[in-house]
């Protein structure tokens, strides 16, 4: 168990909305600017597409991390769909951390297409997070 | 006690013959002491039925949604709130129900008489102003009604309802000293880690009857997340993961809805504390977006808004 730990490299479920974020991830990649290569990426239409059940579902299945991506408020391609979901991600994200899951495992972020190197550190960030909370074991359904 | 019941049964007797609804919701005597069930009266001539006193704990919101015929129902603080909110859910149009609001001092929680009395049985009960008499084979005992209400009415911040169609009575005072919050405090005081234990103790106990959702009256799905199986969210087996999640995703979908009627916590064959959850997200709605759910049915319940200054601390 103890080796297995030290080579371990967190696993990070990533939600990005097409206009924006995922955008802004490929823009760091054209412009080859580095960032930890764990996460996986899910491209979704909005930030506001991203139900809560997708993000407690991931926790359920052992990702060591969720970040959640999207438009600046005011930037949503549909108007307000980012706006709606930050309310959603705001009462989720204090549930779980009342309910006793680490505050780094969560994560919610706005990154413009225009900001591949704001992306690469949110990534970054949030694997230097994780990484310092070790593999998830709260609601990981064995 | 006893002319609030003269008043409600005048109240429905005159809705009923007056025609303005066809069914009253009220509470009726129960087949055990200080119990009361759920009483429907669409004839004048069976209005004595109903009665009104400190046992009449079952949240009769419950019934009005999904109602098609005009009703009256006899709605507490808490009660009328659950009606205001699943009117504004659009479970009902607002003027087929007539909200019979009835100021309440609390209502007998029966778990913490069971704790008191051991294994001594209650065989007859009744309840005067400040005093519970209950006899038993062998004893007789008088218990202070104030010790033996339940959680939710200890904290309780509307015993008047603030949505109503008649008031039967007079207005209450209203306790404001208390923080109802408290119990939520302290457990936030606490580290993730202790959290974490008290949250996976507390709901190991749970056996999945569901029996929280069922008395739920914002329980109004017709498919429950957990009862779907295309495509199925989580597992229905009672596995720590999936426990832990029904009960946080119960408590998300409440979030900005429930007004701490203390139903769930009185159904729980096992005895977990809902309230530690609902009470959660309850302060969170309030602290966020400054909401109390069922007071205003003009207002947008939050989650189905926003505003552009929300709170985003926690966006990086």
């Amino acid at each position: 168990m103890k080796n297995a730990e030290k080579g371990w490299e967190p696993k990070i479920l990533a939600f990005l909305c097409n206009w924006c974020s995922y955008a802004g991830a490929d823009l760091a990649g054209i412009s080859r600017i580095q960032y930890p290569p764990n996460i996986r990426v899910v491209r979704v239409p909005c930030s506001g597409r991203v139900d809560p059940y997708y993000i407690i579902k991931a926790l359920q299945h052992g990702w060591d991390g969720v970040l959640v991506s999207g438009c600046h408020p005011g930037d949503c391609h549909y108007i307000s769909g980012n706006l709606v979901a930050r309310r959603r991600f705001a009462v989720l994200k204090d549930l779980l951390e009342y309910i006793g899951i680490e505050p780094g495992r969560v994560n919610f972020s706005w990154v413009s297409a225009a900001e591949g190197e704001k992306f690469a550190n949110v990534v970054t960030d949030v694997v230097k997070g994780v990484k310092a909370l070790g593999p998830a074991k709260r609601l990981v359904k064995r | 006690m006893e002319n609030i019941e003269k008043a409600i049964r005048e109240v429905a007797e005159k809705l009923l013959s007056e025609k303005k609804v066809n069914l009253i919701i009220g509470y009726e005597r129960g087949t055990l002491p200080l119990r009361t069930t759920p009483c429907f009266v669409d004839k004048v001539e069976d209005i004595q039925k109903l009665v009104w006193n400190a046992s009449c704990d079952v949240n009769l919101s419950k019934y009005v949604v999904d109602r098609k015929e005009k009703v009256g129902v006899i709605a507490k603080g808490c009660d009328a709130r659950l009606i205001a909110v699943c009117a504004i859910e659009n479970q009902f149009p607002r003027e087929n129900v007539i909200i019979i609001g009835v100021p309440c001092l609390g209502v007998i929680d029966r778990k913490k008489i069971e704790a008191e009395l051991g294994d001594k049985e209650v065989l007859e009960a009744t309840v005067e102003d400040e005093k519970i008499k209950v006899k038993g084979e062998g004893f007789e005992l008088v218990l202070p009604k104030n010790d033996f209400l339940c959680d939710s009415c200890l904290t309780c911040k509307h015993r008047n309802p603030p949505i109503y169609d008649v008031f039967v009575g007079e207005k209450v005072p209203e306790i404001t000293e208390v923080n109802e919050f408290a119990e939520v405090s302290s457990l936030e005081a606490k580290s993730a880690e202790e959290r974490w234990e008290h949250f996976r103790e507390e709901l190991s106990k749970c056996i999945r009857c569901y029996a929280c959702r069922n008395v739920c009256p914002l329980c109004y799905c017709k498919i429950c997340f957990v009862d779907q199986t295309m495509p199925m969210w989580f597992g229905k087996t009672n596995d720590l993961s999936d426990t832990m999640i029904y009960h946080i995703v119960r408590a998300f979908h409440v979030a900005g809805r429930c007004t701490d009627c203390g139903a769930c916590s009185r159904a729980c064959p096992m005895d977990i504390n809902l309230r530690e959850l609902m009470k959660k997200i309850e302060k969170i709605m309030k602290e966020r977006y400054d909401y109390e759910a069922g007071i205003n049915l003009e207002e947008i319940p939050p989650l189905g808004g926003f505003k552009m200054e929300d709170s985003q601390e926690f966006i990086k």
